[in-house]
């Protein structure tokens, strides 16, 4: 999958455009928890999900437009095959990934920040973060459906057999 | 819901009971001045009881990483109480599980505090 927004609208089921406030963080996490419920996830992924998004939404709103009342933040969700898609776009100053240190390093394990990248990584299947085609930063994060339980797919069969 | 919190005290240890959510903006803040204000009152042994806490995001967990900083440097401990099994993996994700002591008998927190 490509950076960018989703291909086709059908897929679409959030595009809006938000204010750089904490309200929209809040905002944020309802819509895609919401969404992520009506395609099934699972309770956990759901949280897991929606905490990544909220992270992410506010590395946009603090971080990237500062909570500037003239910059907003872009906020898309989309159903993909299989998968839960969240765009999020700044319109800050960028940011570079490797200018950030590392919170698992035994010498940053005590700073009072840093910890959100890490957290998004670890509850999403894909996450890219880098700058937006126009301006600003677009982070970028998928999160899969599990696999149906294998006992329920095998159960039509053993009572075919 | 943000956070609300409570204290007790058993002995001289100060437990914080602390419920809801502890997020970016009125929770972390709410919670930096509790302990702030524990540590002006020269309050050196507080448990952080999480047990009613259902979600603490990326600023909430600096929040507490920087009390305990803020204690141990005033020559007192911070130790957590009854974590869920959410506040357990977000500590494990973090790595912060080999900074903070963390107990889930309170009991047996309460007495682990040195004088």
């Amino acid at each position: 999958m490509r950076m960018g927004t989703p291909d086709r609208p059908e897929d679409i089921v959030v595009d809006q455009s938000m204010e750089s406030t904490l309200d929209s963080v809040d905002a944020a996490e309802v819509r895609v928890t919401e969404a992520a419920s009506a395609m099934g996830f699972p309770e956990e992924e759901i949280f897991r999900f929606g905490y990544a998004v909220r992270e992410a939404m506010v590395n946009a709103v603090v971080h990237g437009n500062r909570y500037s009342s003239n910059k907003r933040v872009r906020f898309v969700v989309a159903r993909k095959r299989g998968a839960i898609e969240v765009a999020i776009t700044d319109e800050g100053d960028g940011f570079r990934l490797d200018e950030q240190s590392d919170p698992l390093a035994e010498e940053n394990l005590l700073n009072q920040s840093g910890r959100g990248l890490t957290l998004i990584r670890a509850f999403t299947d894909e996450f890219e973060v880098g700058p937006a085609p126009s301006k600003g930063t677009l982070a970028r994060l998928v999160k899969r459906l599990p696999p149906l339980d294998p006992s329920a797919a095998s159960a039509p069969e053993a009572a075919n057999s | 819901m943000s956070v609300k919190m409570s204290s007790r005290q058993i002995g001289d240890v100060t437990v914080i009971d602390a419920a809801g959510r502890i997020t970016l903006g009125e929770g972390s803040t709410a919670f930096r001045e509790a302990v702030k204000d524990l540590v002006a009152k020269g309050q050196k042994k507080i448990l952080l009881n999480l047990a009613e806490i259902s979600y603490i995001d990326s600023s909430g967990i600096g929040e507490m990483v920087s009390g305990f900083t803020s204690v141990s440097n005033a020559g007192g401990q911070l130790k957590l109480l009854n974590l869920t099994k959410r506040v357990q993996d977000l500590l494990q994700i973090t790595k912060l599980y080999t900074v903070f002591e963390v107990f889930d008998d309170e009991a047996v927190a309460l007495s682990s505090f040195q004088d």
